[in-house]
């Protein structure tokens, strides 16, 4: 798909370029090659969040890998949960109260979590962001993005053929 | 080039020829929307329980960005039932080309041609986004809005006004279906130079004249030319993607502001949809207040100001590294086509961010569509909060990864010299940056 996307021109110059190649590599290693990262020692962390509509207060929270985490979810004004993508972790509070579980961040990346109660219109929008270690995949996504932009740069050698009857 | 033409094989050329089965899905489309502004207006407000919130703004919005222009370009306005009702007062009948029928068939004015107003309308869906997109009664009251004004105009102005210059999907659409693969083209020009009579172009809804036919951006693909040209000479091709997009292409400012708006919404939809900024949405959702007006003027600030002040900073840099000749009007223009694979991608890379986490909440609508506890197909109640994954955050960085090299592959194509085009592919490579920021970061 990607080689239609670009146009025929594209698939012709495949077939005798060896450059397609260099950086089909290129991004699959910046995609898998795993990148040094210092390991912060795992610590214990006690946080509060509080839950109104529609956001959590603070709606970023940064740990490291392997940080035991204990939550305390505080709901401000109506029922509200906390759940955390890819990780199996769900509290609900009633207004006024405070619930506590806790969590191992054994998994790193960006993870979204989401009201899981809801608790009016903009239910559907009430985010947070929960970073464990370094975004990795956000840092390999610029590689890419580097990479696209230079493979572009580079794809057309010569000025695009009829580029001189348009311009005289 | 590499075209595949569809009226050459029977299927297709019955399918798209035959009147019936585009009026079947239209009357399917038509019964549809007006079925969403039914249960917009009775039933349940809680957003997530009603057909007109989830149909329009998850399943038909994302179908439009993921499946129709991608695959199709302008394939939505071929089945659209936005201007079925004032077309048929227009032509006296359902199944009549266009002929003598009601309506003063005024022309558009000149003042008020272009894509201004189709962004100016889609800059107004943003600022009032927060509320469109979870209030049922005010999304089923602007679909009906948007109906009756395609009515009303179709009985002053000619052909489909209301489609060329007003409806901001049309806009949306246009623009994108530039890139997308499929285009109507005649098949021998020198038929159409001997054919005085040009019964296509008094057919076509859109005033389009298929030998002149450069770009596919007001192809509605309604099909009508092929069905009257009385020598077989239009085709319906399969193309590459992209294929409008190259030197011959000729973009005016108005198109230049359409994709500037385009990319400042998707940057303010992720913004305020996706991001972590509580207060932000609750501005966003309370239109009149005093949060409001700062939201509306911060994001008139960003589409009107700071994109398009990127976008020109860009131009200069390449009015600066082109040849003596350029001037800064042209460049404006020429590079406007750039926006157009940057931000596809990038709307495509959104929506796959937002709607595939939502996408658990369209069979239980379509089984309760009112909210009002039935249970059509059994599947009532089974919305989850859904959440996104690693697979998810992979796809939107290839698609915007793609966005950007195809933005710097048109970039370079269209530039006199490789220098010349760095500053355009810096400004490409700054929108990915915040893009990529703002759905994984
Ligand atoms: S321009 Fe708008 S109203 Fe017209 S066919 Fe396309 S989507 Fe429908
Ligand atoms: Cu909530």
């Amino acid at each position: 798909m990607k080689l239609q996307v670009t146009g025929s021109d594209l698939i012709n110059r495949i077939k005798n370029k060896w450059w397609f190649f260099v950086l089909l590599i290129a991004a699959v290693l910046i995609i898998f090659v795993p990148l040094p990262q210092a390991q912060a020692a795992a610590v214990d962390r006690h946080l509060r969040i509080e839950a109104s509509m529609y956001q959590f207060t603070p709606g970023v929270i940064k740990v490291n890998r392997g940080d035991k985490i204990t939550l305390d979810l505080v709901s401000m004004d109506v029922v509200h949960g906390l759940s955390v993508d890819g990780y199996d972790f769900e509290l609900i509070a009633d207004p006024g109260q405070t619930q506590t579980a806790a969590f191992i961040a054994e998994k790193t990346g960006v993870f979204r979590f989401r009201c899981s109660v809801a608790c009016g219109n903009l239910h559907p929008f009430m985010i947070g962001k929960l970073q464990v270690g370094p975004n990795l995949m956000f840092i390999r996504a610029m590689l890419l993005g580097l990479l696209a932009m230079a493979a572009a740069f580079w794809s057309l050698r010569k000025p695009f053929p009829n580029l001189k009857e348009v311009n005289h | 080039m590499n075209r595949i033409d569809l009226t050459r094989f029977p299927t297709t050329n019955l399918l798209l020829r035959s009147r019936w089965p585009q009026f079947l899905i239209r009357a399917i489309t038509l019964a549809g929307f007006v079925f969403t502004i039914l249960a917009g207006l009775f039933g349940s407000v809680v957003g997530s329980h009603n057909f007109a919130i989830i149909f329009v703004w998850i399943a038909w919005w994302s179908a439009l960005k993921l499946f129709f222009i991608p695959f199709g370009g302008r394939s939505w306005c071929s089945i659209c039932p936005i201007p079925m009702p004032g077309e048929w007062m227009q032509k006296r009948g359902v199944f009549s080309p266009t002929g003598k029928g009601f309506g003063l068939g005024k022309r558009w004015p000149k003042k008020l041609r272009g894509n201004w107003l189709q962004a100016g309308g889609f800059l107004l869906i943003g600022l009032f986004g927060a509320v469109t997109l979870t209030s049922a009664k005010v999304t089923a009251i602007i679909l009906f809005f948007i109906i009756a004004l395609a009515f009303i105009l179709s009985l002053i102005f000619e052909r489909r006004s209301f489609c060329n210059y007003l409806c901001p999907i049309g806009g949306f659409t246009g623009l994108y279906a530039q890139a997308g693969p499929v285009e109507v083209r005649v098949k021998d020009k020198q038929v159409c130079a001997e054919h005085s009579e040009k019964t296509c172009y008094t057919a076509c809804p859109w005033g389009q004249y298929p030998l002149a036919l450069k770009s596919s951006a007001d192809c509605g693909l309604c099909m009508e030319c092929l069905r009257v040209c009385p020598s077989d000479n239009i085709a319906v091709n399969l193309r590459p993607w992209g294929s409008d997009l190259g030197q011959n292409t000729k973009h005016n400012p108005g198109e230049v502001f359409l994709g500037l708006v385009m990319l400042a919404s998707v940057l303010v939809d992720s913004v305020v949809f996706l991001g972590p900024w509580g207060q932000l949405k609750t501005a966003a959702y309370e239109v009149g207040s005093l949060p409001w007006l700062i939201f509306a003027g911060v994001f008139l600030v960003v589409s009107l100001g700071v994109l398009p002040g990127l976008y020109s900073a860009a131009m200069w840099g390449a009015v600066r590294l082109g040849s003596a000749k350029t001037t800064f009007r042209k460049t404006l223009s020429k590079y406007g086509q750039v926006l157009v694979p940057l931000g596809l991608m990038a709307w495509i890379a959104f929506t796959v961010s937002f709607a595939f986490v939502k996408f658990s909440y369209v069979l239980p609508v379509i089984s309760d569509p009112f909210g009002w506890g039935w249970n059509l197909i059994g599947m009532s109640g089974t919305a989850s909060i859904g959440q996104s994954t690693s697979w998810s955050g992979w796809i939107q960085i290839l698609l915007l990864v793609i966005g950007l090299f195809w933005a710097s592959r048109v970039t370079q194509q269209i530039s006199e010299s490789k220098r010349q085009a760095l500053p355009i592919i810096a400004f490409s490579g700054v929108f990915t940056v915040s893009m990529l920021w703002l759905l994984i970061g």
